[in-house]
């Protein structure tokens, strides 16, 4: 049994390249109209920011309403990266998005490391705190374009960029989540007394999860801008942070799997909504409301659909009825 | 030699002064026990010696070097591990997991090196799943390493928290209340693991109980604490017949 180990994942590769192929076919052959194509790209950057923020907020159990705080700063750093370091642009983007992340994540540490003493309610309202803070600043500092917003940004995401960059963000992070720093992280979630106890550095490891999600957040961001353009900081307020957190909850807190498929299904929902035109949002309020109705832990819980154990549940079917015969 | 050591330990919650002077010492594979009507300081002993709170007074010495002013964990990765009077589990993790947790700090390989697979992750998680059963099997909860901690029965809970506080490597153990709400049957069962835990990983236990069968029948020194102070100490003979103790804890005729 040991030996078939690798298939699931050589299962879920095909899977992914599949879909790859697919969709970037049909978007080069118009099939899907740019207009698809760019809620394609919305849902990629959505996938990253809740599965980002599920890590911080579903694995560490911190509640956190500040992510498209942290989505903005790496939106702004990166975009002003390619507008004005004069790199050919081919380079200067994935440089960009790597800039967007680490800005991100000096702002995670300076947030993190005085919220993350506070717990639950205080931290929420803290990290709300924080993502106004960043909102007015942007307003007032001169090369941002303040209220007019940054404008001129380089259209350089491509579906390619997202697909690509969207898998790499949910693997990462699927794979510190199966580390001991993951469970690290989740013993956290589950008891910070007794993980302390059990020889864990807590503020290491909060810091760590808090600071990770920040940093996709930022690379989030850079896609973002560059997918957009144009630059308003109103677009990074109180509630797409809730929308983000919103994604996480319906999904699942704790379930990667349950973030990706919310995160796909809240953003094509709207979209697939707007023949109903002004009763949208009440029908998109409905749903939300019956899923926490009948599932309040979220569509997985922290149940993870997983195609391993799809596999070993078949190859055992199959093992059991040569059994039989 | 004495492997955990206090002298003249004390601490003050503003004014009331909860611990007063306490000297104990825990001798090398010794099997001590902490008994005291409710209120007298037991618990805020142990979080003393885990750094929970810092003393205002006297020292705390692991093996002859202090360990005042750490942070819990650091005491744990120094060789202090504990239980709680309330079990504290990671209820939604597997049980196996549990324990790993508990060894995460004996592990090295970066987080890096965790995102990418890289042979030491392999060898290290490889290693730690080894010991982890091993722990678990000395429990008998092998069987049950996958299942979620909280789909535990009580005992076997009570049990799951011994074992990871062992997979800390610790030189001392401290146990709060390990046979709170146990029957006659899991309490007889649990003193036979006790021993055996001290035999087999050749350590210091330091427990906390109120069941005076218990405390009797595996302690080999007893301290009696009552209102913040040691009134008494000794073998449990000497504990039984102390007319203080009898008067304070234990109850005359």
């Amino acid at each position: 049994m040991k030996t078939k180990k690798w298939i699931p994942n050589v299962i879920i590769l095909v899977l992914v390249l599949a879909l790859y192929v697919v969709l970037s076919v049909l978007i080069s052959a118009n099939i899907i109209n740019p207009y698809y194509s760019g809620i394609l790209t919305m849902v990629c950057i959505n996938v990253i920011l809740a599965v980002s923020l599920n890590l911080a907020t579903g694995f560490l159990g911190q509640l956190v309403l500040g992510h498209a705080g942290f989505m903005s700063v790496g939106a702004y750093a990166a975009s002003l990266f390619t507008m004005y370091s004069g790199l050919p642009q081919i380079i200067s983007f994935p440089i960009a998005l790597l800039v967007g992340g680490l800005v991100a994540v000096v702002f995670g540490v300076i947030i993190g490391v005085p919220a993350l003493r506070l717990k639950g309610d205080y931290l929420a309202i803290l990290t709300l705190g924080f993502g106004e803070i960043i909102r007015v600043l942007i307003l007032a500092v001169p090369f941002t374009g303040g209220a007019a917003g940054l404008s001129g940004i380089p259209l350089l995401t491509t579906f390619t960029y997202v697909f690509i960059l969207a898998i790499l963000t949910v693997g990462i992070i699927f794979a510190f989540i199966h580390s001991r720093h993951g469970r690290a992280v989740i013993a956290i979630r589950e008891d910070e007394i007794a993980a302390e106890a059990a020889g864990i550095n807590t503020t290491y490891y909060k810091l760590l999860a808090f600071v990770m999600a920040a940093f996709f957040a930022g690379v989030a961001g850079g896609l973002y801008a560059h997918h957009i353009g144009v630059l308003d900081p109103g677009k990074f307020n109180f509630n797409y942070s809730v929308e983000i957190l919103i994604m996480v909850v319906l999904g699942g807190m704790g379930s990667i799997t349950g973030s990706v498929i919310a995160a796909v299904v809240l953003t094509l929902l709207p979209e697939a909504l707007r023949g109903f035109s002004e009763y949208r949002m009440l029908i998109y309020s409905i749903i939300l409301i019956c899923v926490m109705l009948f599932k309040p832990s979220g569509l997985l819980g922290q149940y993870e659909f997983s195609i391993a154990r799809i596999f070993k549940r078949l190859t055992h079917k199959k093992a059991d009825a040569e059994k039989e015969a | 030699m004495a492997v955990l050591e206090t002298k003249n330990l004390g601490i003050a919650f503003g004014g009331l002064r909860a611990l007063e002077d306490v000297q104990i010492s825990i001798g090398e594979r010794e099997i001590v026990g902490l008994i005291g009507p409710n209120g007298a300081g037991k618990t805020t002993m142990f979080n003393l010696l885990t750094d929970v709170y810092v003393p205002t007074e006297g020292s705390i010495e692991l093996e002859g070097k202090s360990i005042v002013g750490k942070k819990t964990y650091q005491i744990t990765q120094n060789g202090i591990s504990r239980t709680f009077q309330n079990i504290r589990l990671f209820k939604d993790v597997s049980v196996i997991d549990n324990v790993k947790i508990a060894m995460n700090f004996q592990m090295k390989y970066s987080v890096l090196s965790g995102i990418f697979r890289t042979p030491a992750y392999r060898r290290e998680e490889k290693e730690v799943e080894a010991r982890a059963l091993d722990l678990l099997k000395v429990f008998h909860l092998d069987s049950k390493a996958d299942d979620m901690a909280k789909n535990l029965p009580y005992g076997q809970q009570r049990k799951l928290e011994i074992a990871r506080a062992l997979a800390t490597n610790p030189k001392v153990l401290l146990l709060d209340e390990p046979a709170a709400g146990m029957n006659p049957t899991e309490t007889r069962e649990l003193m036979e693991t006790i021993q055996l835990i001290r035999d087999r990983f050749e350590i210091s236990i330091l427990l906390i109980e109120h069941d005076m069968s218990f405390v009797m029948g595996i302690c080999e020194h007893i301290f009696v604490l009552d209102y913040g102070k040691i009134i008494a100490e000794g073998s449990a003979e000497e504990i039984r017949n102390n007319p203080k103790v009898i008067a304070a804890y234990l109850g005359g005729e």
